[in-house]
């Protein structure tokens, strides 16, 4: 079965939106936006590296923004620094490497515009798969896991004294955000993929009073924009990436509008 | 073999920048008493009861919850009931009632599995027992200070636990839920061998209805059975407190030593 470049793209984005609109629900609900900012923008760092060193750059990426991920929660819960300090610095110096693994590898060639604002259309069946993959086993997780992420969001210190292994899913949830933004790069790119897990959960959370109907508004804005700003930006010839994130920022603008009005 | 005391704690410190909040605290409570602690505002109730829960780890010291430290305590599903001082840090999340006092089922459903209609039957009879069953679908956000005081209280309870730790329970509650609640802590003690640790600013409260009262201000003082009289109070509060009477009940004072 072979698919044309516009099923991949359409196939390929609603796939991650749907990853994504299900993980900004607990972006938002744990507050976690700077966090995810971090997280996709040290993985320029990931990326570079994987050029550098001749690997596919979703390896790396995976887990050089995990790791950073990790090293700001550890950083934090230590206490030596305030995170959103620790986040500000990891993620410029994971930047910093990036650029200087890309001057290491000489290889100005590479689409690095297309890393950096996604190119939806240009992807290939082995990335298809790999977005599916990673999406099936992120959401896998969440959905087993669901109950105690909405504890630890509710109420962190009840959810210890509870027995809930709080550190651990912290930790996990970290890594699931990692992988999540990775494959979305695909669609949105580096810059931008930090909307994907901002914008749909806290247009949700403008709409929808409880968890459930938050989590329908907040998967439904993620595709419906994918969808519509795939097929605009073809009709346009916009880029397909930035065209997606500003839709979603419209929705949003819209959705807090309504909210104010009500 | 004699039974663990219900929490023991050893010497303990706890220091905030550079600050001693807790010094040298030796407390020892034995299971199924009903303990009450009072002092002034900053005296570190709060965070004595953290300490206990585990959440605090002190500075120096040693803590024991029956007989084993409270981060291990909290996996070996021996379950604590715990109402802290400060009810939400989001107050329109979205979830109800129900939800909310579901959540203290959690740790005995276990990592990744759904709570049963068991455990919807026990949150909604908790509900009840706190006379706010009617509230079980309203959206936590959507509540007066008593009736989000109540859901708490609810949750702290269906945990069921072996030690109940309760931080100003009575705080927003109207005159006849307040002597309702520590009513309804006397029987749950009394049917569940439950140890139950209450802080409150109502003296006259703590004094009529606990068996225990220890008072607290950022330094421990034991001393013998004499009843609360004016001058260890004034001393605990460094102000002229109501004077209560309140018979023989055992006590200990910690306060500070200037
Ligand atoms: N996170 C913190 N960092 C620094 N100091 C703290 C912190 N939490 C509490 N304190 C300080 O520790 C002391 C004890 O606080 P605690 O909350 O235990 O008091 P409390 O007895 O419960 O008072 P209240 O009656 O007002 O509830 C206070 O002086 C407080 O300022
Ligand atoms: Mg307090």
């Amino acid at each position: 079965m072979a698919l044309g470049f516009w099923q991949r793209a359409l196939a390929a984005g609603v796939v991650l939106a749907v990853l994504c609109g299900c993980l900004s629900v607990f972006v938002i609900l744990r507050r976690l936006a700077f966090i995810g900012v971090g997280i996709s923008h040290s993985a320029f760092g990931g990326v570079a590296l994987g050029f550098l060193l001749g690997i596919d750059p979703l390896w790396t990426g995976i887990v050089f923004s995990a790791g950073v991920a990790l090293a700001i929660e550890w950083a934090q819960q230590r206490g030596h620094i305030e995170e959103d300090a620790a986040i500000g610095i990891f993620f410029a110096a994971a930047m910093a490497l990036g650029v200087l693994f890309l001057h290491l590898s000489g290889t100005y060639n590479v689409d690095v515009f297309g890393f950096l604002f996604g190119n939806i259309l240009a992807i290939g069946e082995r990335q298809v798969v790999q977005i599916v993959v990673v999406a099936v086993g992120v959401l896998a997780v969440v959905g087993i896991f669901f109950k105690e992420y909405v504890f630890i969001s509710f109420d962190e210190e009840m959810a210890w004294v509870s027995g809930l292994p709080v550190n651990f899913l912290r930790a996990l949830f970290l890594v699931l955000l990692s992988l999540a933004v990775i494959v979305a790069i695909y669609l949105v790119g580096i810059i931008l993929v930090s909307a994907l897990l901002v914008i749909p959960g806290a247009t949700a959370r403008n709409l929808a009073g409880h968890l459930r109907p938050m989590l329908l508004v907040s998967l439904g804005s993620a595709v419906g924009a994918t969808l519509v700003g795939l097929f605009a930006s073809a009709w346009l010839d916009w880029p397909s990436g930035a065209t997606i994130v500003v839709l979603l920022s419209l929705l949003f603008f819209l959705s807090t509008l309504w909210s104010r009005a009500k | 073999m004699t039974a663990a005391p219900a929490v023991e704690l050893r010497g303990v410190w706890v220091i905030y920048h550079q600050r001693p909040v807790l010094e040298d605290i030796d407390l020892v409570i034995p299971p199924g008493r009903y303990v009450g602690i009072i002092g002034p505002n900053g005296a570190g109730k709060s965070t004595l009861l953290k300490v206990v829960l585990g959440l605090i780890p002190p500075a120096r010291g040693v803590v024991r919850v029956f007989g084993e430290p409270p981060a291990r305590l909290r996996r070996s599903g021996q379950l604590l009931g715990y109402l802290p001082q400060k009810l939400m840090s989001q107050p329109q999340f979205p979830v109800t009632v129900l939800e909310v006092v579901l959540m203290g089922r959690y740790g005995r459903i276990g990592l990744g599995r759904w709570p049963g209609p068991g455990d919807r039957e026990a949150a909604l009879a908790k509900l009840r027992r706190l006379r706010i069953e009617h509230l079980a679908d309203r959206p936590i956000g959507a509540l007066s200070g008593g009736e989000l005081q109540r859901v708490f209280i609810a949750r702290a309870l269906v945990v069921e636990p072996r030690l109940l730790v309760m931080d100003e329970p009575t705080i927003s509650l109207d005159a006849c839920a307040q002597d309702d609640l520590f009513e309804m802590l006397h029987d749950l003690k009394e049917e569940l061998d439950l140890t139950v640790l209450v802080v409150s600013h109502d003296i006259g409260a703590v004094a009529r209805h606990v068996e225990e009262v220890v008072c607290l201000n950022r330094r421990l003082y034991v001393h013998e059975p004499p009843p609360i009289g004016r001058l260890a109070l004034e001393r605990t509060f460094g102000c002229s407190v109501e004077y209560l009477f309140h018979g023989e009940i055992p006590h200990r004072v910690v306060r500070r030593d200037e």
